[in-house]
């Protein structure tokens, strides 16, 4: 039972950082309608930015300042790459991110070199008790930066006039446009927000092991935490991540004593297979809209 | 010049089988039959009829390693017509060719592995029989995939495929028997045809040479039989549901029905394009199916021509022949370093290069090389005028 809880809480913490990352996805889907498949290298670069500013300014401003870095990276890539394409089928544009995230990630690599880069971080794999259950403080502060950040971000999109543009964009881009909402800020503001969580989650990847070149297949496992999660919804993209992180866990925990014939690390590969399951139940995730259809 | 097109009907005095051609108007159709045919210009007959001849000349032209290369980027052209085939004509996107490849790859290894060794092996090296096996199993693994894709729409099925990809990489590396396992893999499909290895030297010419000459038969068979799909009733269909599946439901095209087939066929041209793939090499290894295949058969399809045969060869045939060209430039350019260990190396610009013009031709060129020849025909087409 305890061990049980330790993993659960384990799944939560790892699972708060693939809700930071589906949540950048779901941001830029909700504006855009396309999957951002740069993702992955945005959080790479976010954790590489950490790793070399804490060095210079301390941890704490060092995470501020490179997620600031990448929120600007990212509105570059967008205007750059993202926004010629407006009108354009959203395959399209899905893998023109699928080039940039190649491009972005070779360059991101350059500054990794063949080492593991430690970005600095002030919990490494120090243990905290909560009563009887032992567990890592790292696995805690990914949770609770990602509960605030969550609020936040609720709040901007509930309470703020550019939340509300957003949710009007969101909602219908030409009835917006309409309304003198500046879709292209909106954009903008997607890819913003979502460079600034992925590097978020990528320092909070880095914490404890280090960023090394194979880091960023870390970011692919928030892409089924999206689709478990429904494309479209910010919630599911907390849920869905949580889930995947939870399944994870468990999977990795007792998988080898339950399941072995499953071969190893197949905890890897566990996220695809509940996306795979949830879809075959609901095709638009647990809490995705139903699109309706008309001619 | 379109007017000409459309002048279908034929003028009763006309012969009803094979039309007569007005001399100096290649583009008038006389008859339903010119207007359908495969090759409908002579132009286009005389200049395909030359490029297969060139190709089939090559063999004895070239050198044996560039004729290494050649036959393998025309295996990857097979591969990138199945792609396009689900993804170009009807419109569902795939991330997870690379899955597909890898059961063609694997089914095709097994069949003519030898009996006794360390891994399945059945002992069956006729070509004639493991490549349309491989294409089979791989066809019947696309159609067991397909029901998700009649369910799922747009991205949502994009990322399930991309998923199919990491599943297919974690089986392929837990099961030793049939795959060697991760850094050790096993030996490729032997291609034998009625008796004669196809991969050692023989009285016929080199092994380059063989395999050469074989990769481009398979190439056009394949390329001839994807035209034919695509104008047929079945392209037709594909094509309506890639435009607007709900529209295409209500003029009476089975979806389900059509995405499955879609599925299938991609997928048996897929396995055919694994099959053949490391009969060059002579070697499968399980980590080779991943995402960055996936990544280049689309880039491929991108590059080349969505929904277009030639285009899909042109851009395999583009994305091939990057390597060996990348490869030779820390000869020419003094800060490219053919080290991986320095940071300006020829695999960093080669992955690059796949990126930059993945992006670049999608902004500025959508129809891909392909529509980079549609434009210089069109030029030469009105000139001196400009249109």
């Amino acid at each position: 039972m305890k061990g049980l809880l330790e993993s659960v809480i384990r799944g939560l913490g790892n699972g708060s950082v693939y809700a930071l990352l589906a949540l950048g996805f779901v941001i830029i889907y909700k504006a855009t309608r396309v999957i951002s498949f740069a993702q992955p290298a945005l959080m790479l670069a976010g954790g590489v930015a950490v790793s070399y500013l804490a060095a210079l300014t301390g941890f704490y401003p060092a995470v501020l300042l490179a997620a600031l870095l990448i929120a600007g990276v990212a509105l570059v890539v967008e205007r750059v790459s993202i926004r010629p394409m407006v009108g354009r089928p959203v395959f399209v544009v899905a893998i023109i991110t699928l080039g940039i995230d190649v491009v972005l990630r070779v360059i991101v690599n350059g500054f990794i070199g063949r080492d593991v880069r430690q970005v600095g971080d002030p919990w490494g794999f120090t243990q905290v008790s909560l009563g009887p259950l032992v567990v890592q403080s790292r696995w805690l502060a990914m949770m609770l930066v990602t509960a605030v950040l969550v609020a936040l971000l609720f709040a901007f999109f509930r309470y703020t006039r550019y939340g509300l543009a957003m949710r009007a964009a969101a909602f219908d881009q030409e009835i917006a446009l309409a309304q003198g909402v500046s879709v292209g800020a909106v954009f903008a503001l997607s890819w913003g927000l979502a460079g600034f969580l992925a590097a978020i989650a990528g320092m909070f990847v880095g914490t404890g092991q280090g960023i090394e070149q194979l880091t960023w297949v870390v970011a692919l496992k928030a892409l089924p935490a999206i689709i478990v999660g429904g494309l479209d919804s910010l919630g599911g993209a907390v849920a869905g991540g949580l889930i995947v992180g939870v399944v994870e866990s468990l999977f990795q925990s007792y998988q080898g004593e339950f399941a072995p014939w499953l071969g190893q690390n197949f905890a890897v590969v566990s996220p695809y297979v509940v996306m795979l399951i949830v879809l075959m139940v609901r095709p638009y995730g647990l809490f995705g809209t139903r699109e309706v259809e008309r001619v | 010049m379109t007017e000409t097109r459309t002048s279908a009907a034929a003028p009763p005095d006309l012969p009803a089988g094979r039309a007569r051609r007005v001399r100096g108007r290649p583009l008038l159709y006389t008859s339903y039959a010119q207007d359908m045919a495969l090759l409908d210009t002579p132009a286009k007959r005389v200049s395909t009829g030359l490029l297969v001849v060139v190709a089939f000349a090559l063999a004895v032209l070239l050198q044996d390693r560039s004729l290494e290369v050649l036959a393998a980027a025309y295996v990857l052209g097979i591969g990138a017509i199945g792609l396009n085939i689900v993804t170009g004509y009807a419109g569902q996107v795939s991330l997870g060719h690379a899955f597909f490849v890898a059961i063609g790859a694997y089914t095709a290894a097994a069949l003519s592995g030898p009996p006794d060794g360390e891994n399945i092996g059945y002992g069956v090296a006729e070509l004639w029989i493991w490549l349309p096996a491989a294409g089979l199993v791989a066809a019947a693994a696309g159609v067991l995939v397909a029901p998700l894709a009649t369910r799922l729409r747009g991205l949502y099925l994009a990322v399930v495929t991309l998923g199919l990809v990491f599943l297919g990489e974690h089986i392929f590396k837990e099961w030793q028997e049939l795959t060697g396992g991760p850094g050790v893999g096993r030996e490729a499909a032997i291609p034998q045809l009625f008796g004669v290895r196809l991969d050692q030297d023989g009285p016929l010419g080199t092994k380059e040479q063989l395999l050469y000459t074989l990769m481009l038969t398979l190439l056009l068979v394949f390329a001839v039989a994807a035209r034919n799909l695509a104008r047929s009733r079945i392209g037709r269909a594909f094509a309506a549901i890639r435009d607007r599946d709900i529209a295409a439901a209500v003029i009476g095209v089975p979806l389900a029905r059509y995405k499955v087939l879609a599925f299938g066929i991609s997928s048996f041209y897929a396995g055919c394009a694994g099959g053949l793939l490391f009969t060059i090499s002579g070697y499968v290894e399980p980590s080779s199916f991943n995402l960055l295949l996936s990544v280049q058969f689309i880039a491929m399809v991108l590059i080349g021509g969505v929904a277009t045969v030639s285009g899909a060869i042109a851009g395999a045939l583009f994305i091939s022949l990057l390597q060996p060209v990348t490869r030779s430039l820390p000869a020419l350019v003094p800060f490219i370093s053919g080290d991986t260990t320095q940071t300006p190396n020829v695999f960093q610009v080669e992955t690059v290069l796949y990126g930059l013009l993945i992006v670049l031709f999608l902004i500025f060129e959508p129809r891909g090389l392909f529509g980079l020849w549609v434009r210089v025909r069109n030029y030469w087409k009105s000139w001196p005028f400009s249109y």
